[in-house]
């Protein structure tokens, strides 16, 4: 007797080769997931690790005295007289301060001028001190302590951006004042400390990175936020009711319809060229303000934020309706008062969904003027929201055309400050859905 | 008169409208509400709106006409509204049907909200038509259309072709669309027919975020991450070119950013295929993978290409990560590890900064809107229209 040539139970080489492909196949599946999330954990690794030194600064301790003769050379000791001097001056007074508290502690400076000492200190510090006094003019006269800010290279030497040889080579920074800020810290003038002028200063110009903030961004894109707001939920919830629970199906609502799918894909710096032509070529309104951004971000959200609506009110069931309709509502009650709050929960996901979005749209920003280099913070509504300001995003693009590497650090600082931002409005989303969905 | 402050004094007067209404119906009704036809409340806000809809059209009329905001005009407005609800309050009886006014009124609010779409397209659509045309009689169409030099120079004498910039988005995009559909494919596929629903609820979300992250984000690991990477490990090691930005580090990136859109509508179409399908494969003796890549896979077909062109729409139109990724200079090569240029990047960098729109390098940013804006709308339609009609299929 001979055995069978086939058997169930042995699997035969035809049977392992298309179970090894099944096993491939499966493994092709899980690795592209795999794959996905990988990218996604090493996109946010880059940009936290970029970045997350930005929430720190260099700051240089020194006492300045005030002297009445340095800054106040009108002599009267009113505000007016304080006003005269310029930040220089007092920069000046900053730098004389620091090389006599050197001299004081005895840190060698050997093979440094004094300019090359007053080079650690930031151009920012002089104007910083100067607010100080105008804020306080009763300090003048005595000696305060001062936290100026350190440059830029010195501040990236503390982060290991700038090293001893690549100072060899940079024609900004010399190893010797690498030493000096070396000897500094281990007297304790220098040290890193939490940077809370990166969430509120304004921009700063190519010279002086280390003093770069996002205040007026964060501003820019809170009122336009505001905006967006305020416009797309009347408009979008309008729209979904009237589409979802009054249109009569004919080719006129097929038209908008088709048009709200396309209009969700149409690619959003088209929506910038609108922006520039309708609101600033014809109807005038001013490049850079927030108002024409929250317009331009709105018609770009409002797609995104009727679609989820109608979602939202179609899952309410009919039986809502009828029985407000069968104890003598109107239509129009009906919607108002019995289906609307109950699609509620749904619209406001939406929403927020749709808000995140614009908060982290650049490309039509860019078109209407908000990239300008911005110093002062736009006035308070309703005034402000037509004075020129930039946004989050658009300041990340700012900063990574600027030469100096510090702003790159400080681009990546703010995509974590957006990337905040996002999270919380999701987050916020998420649990509105969780507390509030409803299964019919 | 400053439009905040005219709005301001219409909603306060709006508001008195309101009370005003609302005091007449009562007053009217004689202390017995059930003989009105309508609620006191319902008046009251019949009678707002009959006052704040005639200022509020006059007052957009007479801005529109070019005039300022005169203090007079706009008082005279204000009085025309308060004739209109005058005319009203004097007209009301108690059988005066006014919540059927309300509601017409509310629901012209919400067919004027609907149209706003169409407003948007038709803006759209004007805004680029009107600029291309005066582009086109500066600069002639064939030697925009067929030009395969991009060199502007505000000075004159520029060379506008599209076809290198055409080029650039082109070899972008079908980078990123080889690195997002394999992927975004087989992610959809075992999230679908493999894995359990604890996975599954998992990794949806997981990479649902990569189309959650801004686009400026992806811009910036392009040019910081990205780039420098395959600058140093791949292209100049193999003598490829030396540049950080390239085609391939666009398109990488753009992939990993348009991943989650194919994923997330092929993970619909797959699970849209009839179950009886699968279980007529599988029990014939099919494995689930054969099972897969011959009976679902062509049977979700024309709804995962309608995907793929959504995906593709998404990538020609995408501006960041190119603007920060893919380089400045205009050129027709196909080596993929050199700097090239898109038509996104040249609309931003010709539009920003100063402008003058009497030149033909600042209007040919309109023509190449114009031109991707009709490329991503016939993407866009293809894709709904073979989606739509895949979706009949099976219902």
């Amino acid at each position: 007797m001979t055995a069978p040539t086939r058997s169930l139970l042995v699997a035969d080489a035809r049977t392992k080769a298309r179970n090894r492909a099944e096993a491939r196949f499966r493994a092709y599946g899980l690795a592209a997931i795999l794959l996905s999330v990988t990218l996604l954990g090493i996109l946010l690794a880059s940009i936290l690790s970029n970045g997350l030194s930005a929430f720190r600064q260099t700051e240089i301790t020194i006492p300045v005295t005030l002297d009445a003769a340095a800054v106040d050379k009108g002599g009267k000791g009113d505000l007016s007289s304080l006003r005269a001097t310029s930040a220089t001056a007092y920069g000046k007074l900053i730098a004389k301060a620091l090389k006599d508290e050197l001299a004081r502690q005895s840190i060698p400076t050997a093979g440094l001028s004094d300019k090359d000492i007053a080079a650690l200190i930031s151009e920012q510090a002089g104007a910083d001190l100067r607010n100080r006094v105008l804020g306080d003019p009763r300090l003048v006269g005595q000696t305060v302590t001062v936290d100026a800010l350190a440059t830029g290279r010195i501040d990236g030497y503390f982060k290991g951006r700038v090293t001893l040889e690549s100072a060899e080579k940079d024609s900004k920074i010399k190893p010797e004042q690498l030493h000096l800020a070396d000897a500094m810290r281990d007297a304790g003038m220098m040290a890193l400390r939490f940077n809370s002028g990166f969430l509120t200063n304004p921009d700063a110009s190519e010279k002086r990175p280390e003093a770069a903030g996002l205040g007026v961004a964060i501003a820019g894109s809170l009122y336009m936020m505001i905006v967006v707001l305020g416009l797309s939920l009347p408009i979008g919830v309008a729209a979904a009711v009237y589409l979802e629970e009054f249109a009569p199906k004919n080719r006129f609502t097929d038209l908008i319809e088709v048009n709200i799918a396309n209009l969700a894909a149409v690619p959003s710096i088209v929506f910038g060229i609108l922006g520039l032509a309708a609101f600033i070529n014809f109807a005038g309104l001013p490049r850079s303000a927030p108002l024409v951004g929250g317009l331009v971000l709105t018609l770009m959200t409002l797609p995104r934020i009727i679609i989820p609506a109608r979602a939202a009110l179609k899952a309410v069931p009919p039986s809502i309706r009828d029985a407000a309709l069968g104890i003598g509502a109107s239509k129009m009650q009906s919607v108002f008062h019995h289906v609307l709050p109950l699609a509620a929960p749904g619209i406001l996901t939406g929403m927020i969904i749709g808000l995140a979005q614009a908060l982290g749209e650049t490309a039509p920003l860019l078109l209407i003027g908000m990239v300008a280099f911005v110093r002062d913070m736009p006035g308070l509504p309703p005034g402000g929201f037509l004075d020129p300001a930039t946004a989050l995003p658009v300041q990340v693009y700012n900063w990574t055309q600027r030469a100096d590497p510090a702003f790159t650090e400080r681009a990546s600082g703010a995509i974590i400050v957006l990337l905040a931002f996002l999270l919380i409005m999701n987050a916020a989303a998420i649990l509105l859905r969780r507390r509030f969905e409803r299964r019919w | 008169m400053s439009i905040s402050l005219f709005l301001l004094l219409l909603l306060a007067l709006a508001a008195a409208a309101y009370v005003a209404g609302r005091a007449r119906a009562e007053m009217v009704a004689g202390g017995d509400i059930r003989r009105l036809h309508s609620l006191p409340r319902q008046h009251g806000l019949n009678l707002a709106i009959a006052f704040a809809l005639p200022a509020l059209v006059g007052y957009a009329a007479w801005r529109m006409a070019g005039a300022g905001g005169g203090l007079w005009a706009s008082l005279l407005i204000l009085a025309l509204g308060a004739a209109s609800a005058l005319a009203v309050w004097l007209a009301l009886k108690p059988e005066t049907r006014a919540r059927n006014e309300v509601e017409a009124a509310t629901k012209l609010f919400l067919v004027a909200c609907s149209v706003i779409a169409v407003a948007t397209t038709i803006g759209i659509f004007l805004s680029l038509i009107f600029e291309t045309i005066a582009f086109f009689q500066k600069y002639p169409a064939a030697k925009f259309l067929f030009g395969t030099k991009w060199a502007p120079d505000f000075r004159g004498g520029s060379d506008l072709g599209v076809i290198p910039l055409l080029w650039g988005t082109l070899y972008v995009s079908a980078i990123a669309l080889a690195v997002a559909v394999p992927v975004g494919l087989f992610a959809a596929i075992y999230m679908s027919e493999y894995a359990s629903p604890r996975v599954r609820s998992l990794a949806k979300p997981a990479i649902e975020l990569l189309a959650g992250i801004p686009t400026i984000v992806y811009g910036l690991f392009a040019l910081i991450t990205v780039g420098p990477m395959l600058r140093d490990w791949i292209a100049q090691p193999l003598g490829l070119g030396s540049s950080g930005a390239s085609v391939a580090t666009a398109g990488i990136v753009m992939g990993v950013m348009i991943i989650p859109f194919v994923s997330s509508l092929s993970d619909d179409i797959i699970n849209a295929v009839p179950q009886s399908l699968r279980d007529g494969s599988l029990g014939l003796g099919a494995t689930p993978s054969e099972t897969i890549r011959q009976v679902v896979l062509p049977a979700a077909l024309p709804g995962i290409v309608g995907a793929v062109l959504l995906a593709a729409s998404r990538a020609i139109g995408e501006t960041m990560i190119v603007v920060l990724g893919a380089g400045a200079a205009a050129k027709l090569s196909l080596n993929p590890f050199e700097a090239m240029t898109t038509m996104t990047v040249k609309i931003v960098s010709q539009l920003t900064g100063d402008t003058d729109f009497a030149a033909p390098e600042t209007l040919v940013a309109f023509a190449l809107g114009l031109t991707l804006f009709l490329i991503t709308l016939a993407l866009n339609i293809l894709a709904l229209v073979i989606v739509r009609k895949y979706r009949e299929q099976y219902e």
